[in-house]
């Protein structure tokens, strides 16, 4: 039998919107430290520590995400019950933050596991659940915590370690989407879903040089399969790839006869001064997740971007099959926001 | 007919060499620097220890057993206030290699999984890096005791 | 008793060695490799009897780093044997270290319950 291509599907791996999908509300909450950043006034909520008055760091974490889906909601005058379905992920085993952040809210839920690429898979997935004619509103978002991620994925944070100049920091952050199928604001136009791209990186300090493999391939393949000239973009952005990631993406994508400059960036640059003692940047979910709901989208909505590509950016390692000695691969979703 | 697994090996030597170019190098000499001083000024300040116990009566043996039990303190204590970590980022292996860095990865482990309970959060987690540690100290010591008592007899 | 500024020196150069290890070779060491590392090449250089002149050399800068932590339970497994044979290569290196090992543990645990993480 052959299996033709789904009416909604355009090239290799990329789909297109008949009804391209609308954001109608964000929100985004971020830790202390991303506060001090550059972006910190462009945030709807800055924490003032990294408990906000809770027991563990991990209740801090699913409180963040509750309340930032809670926000954009409420910028449209709705409550989580109002929303008919969250879409949401996190760093944690089984998902714990969405998990209990869903506990909460009670609407019904989908948990995605993306690593540091969920909020592009949550915002496609809600985009395509919307066009498909399934839902009218949901919420799709993102959240990490520094901490949580620290201890599950590296030392106790106690212990004395010298980080790695390419080693990079976990942000804390939560960031959420209202998408509606009808509405104003900035539409999602299309979407490329990204393959498990690995090419032996095992550095766990080195998480850009693991995903910039990845994420140039699903920037290529999203050009390609749309036929765009390669400065249709106002931005492509990629999530949480780093000075080095960015770097190798930046040459990975002249390769691929793209030109990077000035058209590319990436959020985990972005989302840090030098000075902060990040060493090769951001990552983790929060960190694509909040930079586009503060100031990409703000950015999107006053007009200075008209089309961004956001790349969301995952290293899809386990500590457990690290200490196996596998390599850590990659993945990369790219979501096409356009204004008007 | 072309072999996939070749080209994917080629492509993987290739990134291989790009990553290696792009990655920055540490900062050896800074980072020497800072071990060395750091590492030596926490020995001397074992052996101010250890003279003035020795100076107050004390045998060699129990005033360098005294020494490590009054650093491991230090280096606790240090851990508890959040100083420790600080202080290893710039001085890295100076402040890793010293007993103190051994009661620091301890007590970080413990502390790391308070909120886990004190049975199998801390009773359990303490030994998560003081454990191969001292597996391979028994391993290796016992190990040169069996061949000293085989070869003997 | 030995001078300050030897301490000071070997000391200082065990732990250079230690930062030359981890940032000349592969960055998956972490500071737990360096520590197993440091215990079991002092024992084995104790039990090749290289390790006791760099104590009488550098004293506490033999000594504190982990690698004396090494050398001392290898010393106490030999002394055990001498006095117990058989029984002493188990027990020697636990009593030798014994102070260490308890208030390595005891400290932790205290630490842990009357701090909470920072971060």
């Amino acid at each position: 039998m052959v299996v033709t291509a789904g009416e909604k599907k355009k090239g290799l791996q990329t789909v297109v919107f008949t009804n391209p999908p609308i954001l109608t509300s964000w929100a985004s909450i971020v830790g202390p430290k991303e506060g001090e950043g550059p972006w910190g006034n462009s945030f709807d909520r800055v924490l003032s520590d990294y408990l906000t008055g809770e027991a563990s760091w991990e209740k801090a974490e699913n409180k963040m995400l509750q309340e930032a889906v809670e926000l954009a909601l409420s910028k449209n005058n709705l409550l989580a019950k109002d929303a008919e379905l969250l879409l949401a992920g996190d760093l944690l085993n089984q998902l714990a933050s969405s998990n209990f952040a869903a506990r909460q809210l009670k609407t019904p839920f989908l948990g995605l596991y993306g690593a540091c690429s969920t909020m592009a898979e949550s915002l496609i997935i809600g985009a395509m659940l919307l066009d498909g004619g399934f839902f009218r509103r949901l919420v799709a978002a993102a959240c990490s915590h520094h901490y949580t991620a620290e201890r599950q994925f590296r030392f106790p944070t106690e212990q004395g370690v010298q980080p790695s100049p390419s080693s990079q920091w976990t942000a804390t952050g939560a960031g959420a989407v209202v998408l509606e199928a009808q509405g104003s604001g900035p539409r999602i136009t299309a979407a490329t879903i990204g393959k498990v791209v690995d090419l032996g990186q095992t550095d766990s300090s080195n998480m850009g040089s693991a995903m910039a493999p990845a994420a140039a391939d699903t920037i290529k393949m999203h050009i390609a399969d749309l036929n765009y000239p390669s400065d249709y973009y106002d931005l492509i952005v990629t999530g949480d790839l780093g000075i080095i990631g960015m770097a190798l993406t930046g040459q990975l994508m002249v390769k691929d006869g793209l030109v990077p400059a000035p058209y590319y960036s990436d959020c985990g640059v972005l989302l840090y001064d030098e000075q902060q003692g990040v060493n090769a940047g951001g990552s983790g979910c929060g960190c694509s997740a909040v930079m586009l709901c503060g100031p990409l989208l703000a950015k999107i909505q006053s007009g200075e971007i008209n089309k961004l590509l956001l790349v969301g950016t995952g290293a899809l390692m386990s500590p457990t099959t690290s200490f196996q000695g596998e390599s850590i691969p990659g993945i990369a979703h790219a979501v096409a926001i356009e204004m008007g | 007919m072309v072999d996939e697994k070749k080209l994917n090996e080629i492509e993987i030597q290739e990134y291989s060499s790009l990553v290696q170019r792009v990655n920055p190098k540490p900062q050896v000499f800074k980072h020497s620097v800072w071990a060395f001083v750091a590492g030596g000024l926490i020995c001397v300040l074992g052996q101010i220890i250890n003279n003035s116990l020795i100076l107050q009566g004390m045998s060699n043996g129990d005033a360098s057993a005294s020494t490590a039990v009054i650093l491991i303190f230090l280096a606790a204590l240090l851990t508890g206030l959040g100083y420790y970590d600080e202080l290893a980022k710039y001085a890295g292996a100076g402040t890793i290699v010293p007993i103190t860095g051994f009661a620091n990865a301890i007590v970080a482990s413990a502390l790391e999984f308070k909120r886990e309970g004190y049975i199998f959060g801390v009773g359990a987690r303490i030994f998560a890096v003081a454990g191969p540690t001292l597996v391979f100290g028994f391993a290796v010591s016992t190990l040169i005791g069996l061949i000293r008592v085989f070869v003997a007899s | 008793m030995v001078p300050l500024y030897m301490a000071f020196l070997v000391g200082g150069t065990l732990c250079l060695i230690g930062q030359l290890i981890m940032d000349l070779t592969k960055p998956e060491i972490t500071p737990g490799h360096i520590l197993v590392g440091y215990i079991s090449a002092g024992a084995i250089l104790s039990g090749l009897g290289l390790y006791k002149p760099l104590v009488e050399l550098g004293g506490a800068g033999a000594t504190v780093p982990l690698s004396g932590f090494g050398h001392l339970l290898t010393e106490g497994v030999i002394k055990g044997v001498g006095e117990k044979g058989l029984l002493g290569a188990f027990s020697g290196g636990l009593e030798a270290a014994a102070a260490g090992i308890a208030a390595a543990i005891i400290f932790g645990y205290i630490t842990a319950v009357l701090f909470n993480p920072k971060g």
